[in-house]
């Protein structure tokens, strides 16, 4: 299948250099993110997928002695999101992001989600009460929580914890979302649930997701990367790279012949 | 084509009896189309039930490589070549058994003409020369698969060209033949078969080469007119 359509850019990293400290962690990568389609970042552990992930809402900034060189075009506005003057904290509300771990907040279900929306000011109850379902229904899980929003979020199962911090991260209408192996703490039923969800979000949002499940990324993605020492070492349509990488690295890992 | 070993050495060990499976599947067949052509000229009629022995053995092999194909699907996921090498293999062992079917019925096509106590000497020499090349074709393109060759491939697939048109040409003869002599027509037309079956086993032959040509480059060079138009 080949997917037709002329994808627009959602962003673009240009000549992205991380340091983490004296250790270079990103090698000069360059990367389109299409809009309105997934890309999966795959890569044996300690690549750099998941610092560059990081960098999108600028996690690195948390710490002292982290330091980025180069830029990520964000689009239509071409906001370079690594510039100086760029708050950090306004990149966050543009682009989401949904972790390794559920990370509930230990609140209820609904200020779970209402929680992003009333950190902007808005404490409008009729608004609060249509954003939380109108981003419970995006996450696939109102009919599952509806009739309990007041509950504590800890109460849910893993896969519905997982589904309300994609809940929480919707809130807020972010343009780009990042999803850090998102299903490594899942059971098959639960994993098989949030990339239905994937499929289903690409409709409304940008998604650029790290998974160490190679299938996943052939799975759920449109484009993948390959990532490699802190080098991007192949970036391509999901379709060509399992089926004919052009790069012998990348036939290597997907083929599991990294030794 | 890759090499290194995978991480999982079973994983290495399935493959590379699968391998090792398909070319000894594509031996038999290789059997049964010399052993066709022998009977032909020879009129040994005896080798027919050998011929179809053998097929059973090639039809076994058919079901359990592709069942093999299917397990390691299953349990290793494979990408990239890999997943061209099982995919390819299941392809490579469909068209072997076609071909094996083949040399089914030039067997057959040989007792009947024997059997009617018909010689058909006249058009040994052009049947014998076509058969020669597509048995060589399907050699090569089993080799191709062995090494993992494209560029051998490629040769085979050229090489189906001149199997066709030798089709054709001793078509043409037969047809002359019967209208001078009806009384040759059951003969001939046994002959036609035959001479189509080995024109089929040419064609066999070619898409063995293509499946090999995809496994080593991943190309899909199939039907070449068609995406042309497209």
């Amino acid at each position: 299948m080949q997917i037709h359509d002329n994808p627009t850019l959602k962003a673009e990293a240009r000549n992205l250099n991380f340091f983490y400290g004296e250790a270079k962690a990103l090698k000069n990568i360059n990367m389109p993110i299409y809009d309105k389609k997934v890309t999966a970042l795959i890569g044996p552990s300690g690549c750099g997928k998941s610092t560059y992930l990081r960098s999108f809402n600028r996690m690195h900034d948390l710490y002292p002695g982290n330091r980025y060189e180069g830029e990520i075009r964000f689009f239509p506005d071409n906001t370079n999101l690594l510039a100086a003057e760029v708050d950090p904290i306004e990149v966050r509300m543009r682009i989401g992001m949904v972790f390794q771990k559920p990370n509930p907040f230990p609140k209820s279900i609904f200020e779970n989600v209402a929680y992003g929306l009333r950190v902007r000011g808005e404490n409008n109850k009729r608004v609060l009460d249509d954003k939380v379902e109108h981003a419970l229904k995006g996450a696939a899980i109102w009919d599952e929580v509806k009739d309990r929003l007041a509950d504590l979020a800890s109460n849910l199962s893993g896969g519905q914890q997982q589904r309300l911090c994609i809940a929480r991260a919707l809130a807020t209408d972010p343009e780009l979302l990042l999803f850090d192996e998102p299903t490594s703490a899942l059971d098959p039923i639960a994993t098989g649930a949030i990339e239905e969800l994937i499929h289903e979000l690409k409709k409304r949002v940008t998604i650029l997701i790290v998974t160490h499940n190679m299938q996943q990324a052939a799975r759920v993605s449109d484009y993948t990367a390959y990532m490699f020492l802190g080098e991007m070492v192949e970036f391509g349509k999901t379709d060509e790279i399992f089926i004919k990488p052009k790069d012998k690295r990348t036939e290597d890992y997907i083929t599991g012949r990294m030794g | 084509m890759n090499e290194k070993s995978h991480l999982s050495s079973q994983f290495d060990e399935d493959l590379s009896s699968l391998r090792s499976h398909v070319l000894q599947m594509g031996g038999l067949v290789e059997t049964q189309i010399s052993t066709a052509i022998e009977a032909y000229s020879k009129g040994e009629v005896s080798a027919v039930k050998l011929i179809v022995e053998t097929d059973r053995k090639v039809n076994a092999l058919e079901k359990a490589i592709d069942d093999d194909c299917a397990h390691l699907i299953a349990k290793r996921q494979p990408a990239a070549s890999d997943l061209r090498l099982v995919f390819g293999i299941s392809k490579i062992v469909t068209d072997l058994e076609r071909a094996g079917d083949e040399a089914k019925k030039i067997a057959k096509g040989v007792r009947r003409i024997y059997e009617a106590g018909q010689m058909p000497s006249q058009y040994g020499i052009g049947i014998r020369h076509i058969a020669e090349a597509a048995l060589t074709m399907l050699r090569q393109a089993l080799d191709a698969f062995a090494r993992l060759d494209s560029g051998e491939a490629m040769r085979v697939i050229q090489a189906d060209a001149e199997v066709d048109t030798e089709f054709k040409s001793i078509m043409r003869q037969l047809i002359t033949h019967m209208m001078e002599d009806p009384r040759t027509i059951t003969t001939s037309m046994d002959i036609i078969w035959i001479a189509r079956a080995i024109e089929r086993i040419g064609d066999h032959a070619k898409n063995v080469a293509e499946h090999v040509v995809f496994i080593v480059e991943g190309r899909d060079i199939r039907h070449p007119g068609k995406e042309q138009a497209e």
